[in-house]
């Protein structure tokens, strides 16, 4: 590692020239900002927004009429799978699909092996990340040592080492004492605790949702039970600590209604859905497409319905893909076989726009705001916002160019998809983190 | 490999994907096959010169020594292999198979595997013809056949039938192909079991649920009662084998409570004294025999129309011997 790049992208070699974002529709929803505008962006930072803004000396100047310019989208959800199964993806590799994506921002989770539970791993995450000059890659630490729900990490450690979050996920904290440590303990840091709400005695032996396609099928199936369950759990155990739950990719409607009657309440929740629970249903299983086996599994159209529902009303608060890389041969497998999870980065933004702004589920603005203003706040990220002195992560939109998902077109290592072939309207343009425009658009 | 389309497709992997029509035929060609295991000399040589593998991931002599008797009637050349657990490791293997498979030129593969889904897996995967012996808990088509044709055999047809499958529903793959086929062909289904082991939705696909073998006994012309796998103890499906015995075995004083005579099917390898007792499993309205000798005659059948033979034909087919 050298010490060029401990900076960040935002200071590799010299810093970037000052950029001009010339004629497009900015879209911040931090601040209800929608009109045609100018966006000037010089030395890492938002330095001015305004109609026919002079271009400073040396300015690189961007046309971007017709296009939506939005605060850089952020992922907290993210699986990059180095150290250790960098067969699936690298911090390289999915940081560049994230920015592929339009993604500015993505939080890694430490499920890796080894597990991200010191700091040191912390800051190999952190500078890998930087080296890769794509999105920026935050590392998410773990709850206990190992994840094996024991022993809480050194919370205070991993974050000066730059950790933004703690989680198990991959395995959810089954031990309820361990999580009111975790709240409590991680509440000294002003981070929140992500978990991975799934109840292992209920969800025991299942590989799909637990309903009418599952015994059709033969599978064993996990019931939303075991998700609500322990959703409820976490609302509880975070309402009695007064710590800051993160409740991760929800799938159910029951879950949904826990947590907007907790967030009445004044529980510290915030709660994150992903775009394959927002679109699919568990009939995308049919046939044993391993490409439609994640976990939380595809649940019912109701289901669909409940979570599109919060993520409007804002109990969901923000939109996160759980990009889950698998090697083909990993997936190539009988049903009960496979692993859990698909990728998502580099089709979650033309989903969204085609499948719930298209379809009239939600208008662009909020949709906007669940994928950049929404992970920031949830998260305590900076960016999110195009305020003057916010960092120049900026996502340009095109809401037009109709395309269709290549997984074989995919900058991520992996193509485990059920989306391949979908055709869409609207993707990303181009991907601006700290003034940098580190991927555009090109046929 | 050139073949041509048989009349239910290349592959047999479930009950679930054909019609009535297809399944009404293979039980009709079923019919003359029935004969020949009564010659001396058992063979004809409608499968003369084609190569089957039977590739069983799990251990089942029943079903693979009626598939090789079925095959050898029918003079095909066998390969058995056995790829049990513990000499093949789990994951790849199936993938790998396909291609060694596809590699080799075979006609056919009929295949057993644990994993639901994995004949259609292969079957999408090689151009041989894949004839499913049983995918997890999913589909084992020519035991659901053999059921029907013993049922048939005996009431003369399957539509207006009631049958109640009795036990295991969640983890049998029996059940799920007999409820496909005999949906398909008219009859009225139940299932009844403990509600640990009756599947969630399982009222969508169109059937009845009972909790109590008192009331399906009540209810039903033929009960076809499923093996309880001994490992469902460990998994706290059911609290303990006398106690199943108790409530749900099937037992000459629970028969006599019916309002007509029961026929009862058993897929075998029967628990005597768990899920059926002796005097009920030997009975006179037991025809657990019949049901062997049933299932090699619908296996020709299956084999036969797979190969591309005509239905109307098979009665010529079988004609001449060797
Ligand atoms: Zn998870």
């Amino acid at each position: 590692m050298t010490a060029r790049w401990t900076e960040g992208p935002d200071s590799v070699a010299v810093a970037p020239r000052p950029l001009v974002i010339r004629g497009g529709r900015v879209l911040d929803p931090s601040r209800g900002l929608d009109a045609v505008l100018d966006v000037l962006l010089v030395g890492g930072s938002v330095a001015e927004l305004g109609s026919g803004l002079t271009a400073p000396d040396g300015a690189d100047v961007r046309d971007a009429s017709g296009l939506i310019v939005t605060p850089g989208l952020i992922d907290v959800h993210v699986h990059l799978r180095e150290p250790g199964a960098e067969h699936k993806e690298t911090i390289e590799s999915g940081a560049r699909a994230a920015a592929a994506g339009g993604f500015t921002a993505v939080c890694a989770m430490p499920n890796t092996d080894p597990v991200i539970d010191d700091p040191a791993a912390v800051g190999f995450v952190l500078a890998a990340g930087r080296r890769a000059g794509a999105a920026r890659v935050y590392p998410v630490g773990a709850i206990s040592s190992g994840q094996n729900g024991q022993r809480l990490t050194p919370v205070g450690e991993l974050v000066d080492a730059g950790a933004v979050a703690i989680t198990d996920d991959g395995n959810p904290v089954m031990d309820s004492g361990l999580m009111r440590r975790a709240l409590e303990y991680a509440s000294a840091f002003g981070i929140p605790v992500s978990d991975h709400p799934e109840d292992l005695g209920l969800s025991r032996g299942g590989v799909m949702n637990e309903g009418v396609v599952s015994t059709r099928l033969g599978l064993r199936g996990k019931p939303n039970a075991a998700e609500d369950v322990h959703i409820v759990r976490d609302l509880l155990v975070a309402e009695e600590t007064g710590g800051h739950i993160h409740i991760q990719h929800v799938s159910t409607r029951y879950g949904v209604d826990a947590i907007r009657r907790a967030k009445a309440r004044g529980v510290r929740v915030t709660a994150e859905v992903t775009p394959h629970h927002l679109i699919l249903t568990e009939e995308a299983v049919e046939g044993y497409r391993t490409e439609a086996k994640m976990n939380p599994p595809l649940r019912t159209q109701e289901d669909v319905d409940a979570v599109r529902a919060g993520l409007v009303d804002g109990t969901l608060d923000t939109l996160a893909t759980d990009h889950a890389p698998h090697h083909y041969d990993e997936k190539e497998r009988a049903f009960d076989d496979a692993p859990n999870g698909i990728v998502g980065l580099e089709t979650s933004l033309g989903l969204v726009l085609t499948e719930l702004v298209g379809r009239g589920v939600m208008d662009i603005t909020t949709a906007i705001h669940r994928m950049s203003t929404g992970p920031a706040q949830a998260m305590g990220l900076p960016g999110g916002t195009l305020a003057v002195g916010s960092p120049a992560d900026v996502t340009l939109i095109d809401p037009k160019r109709a395309w269709t998902v290549d997984p074989a077109a995919f900058l991520s290592k992996s193509a485990n998809t059920p989306f391949g072939g979908w055709e869409l309207t609207g993707g990303p343009a181009a991907t601006i983190v700290g003034g940098r425009v580190v991927w555009e658009w090109g046929p | 490999m050139t073949r041509e389309r048989s009349s239910l497709g290349k592959d047999l992997v479930g009950l679930e994907p054909l019609d009535g029509d297809q399944i009404r035929s293979i039980l009709d060609t079923a019919e003359p096959f029935k004969e020949i295991s009564e010659r001396t000399i058992k063979k004809v040589p409608v499968l003369r010169g084609k190569t089957i593998v039977n590739l069983f991931f799990e251990a089942s002599t029943r079903t693979r020594v009626s598939f090789e008797f079925a095959e050898k009637r029918l003079s095909a050349d066998t390969v058995n292999i056995s790829a049990t657990a513990s000499s093949v490791s789990k994951g790849e293997t199936l993938v790998d198979t396909a291609r060694n498979l596809e590699a080799m030129r075979i006609d056919m593969v009929v295949i057993r595997h644990w994993a639901s889904g994995a004949a259609r897996f292969l079957a999408e995967r090689i151009p041989s013809t894949v004839i499913n012996a049983g995918d997890g808990a999913h589909e084992h088509p020519t035991q659901g056949l053999l059921d029907l044709l013993t049922l048939r055999d005996h009431f003369g047809k399957i539509e207006g039938l009631k049958v109640c499958i009795v036990g295991d529903i969640v983890h049998s793959r029996v059940a799920r192909s007999n409820i496909f086929g005999l949906l398909k062909l008219g009859a009225q289904v139940a299932v009844c079991g403990p509600p640990t082991l009756l599947p969630r939705g399982i009222e969508r696909l169109g059937v009845e649920r009972f909790v109590r073998l008192e009331e399906a006994i009540q209810w039903a012309d033929a009960l076809n009662v499923l093996r309880l796998q001994l490992e469902r103890m460990e998994g706290g499906f059911v609290p303990s084998l006398r106690e199943y015995n108790r409530v749900y075995g099937v037992s000459t004083r629970r028969l006599e409570a019916a309002p007509r005579e029961l026929l009862i099917l058993h897929p075998g390898p029967m628990n005597r004294g768990v899920e059926i007792d002796s005097d009920v499993a030997d009975g006179d309205h037991s025809v657990v025999l019949r049901q062997v000798t049933n299932g090699v005659a619908v296996r020709m059948a299956v084999l036969y129309l797979l190969s591309g033979g005509d239905p109307a034909s098979a009665e010529a087919a079988k004609g001449g011997q060797e």
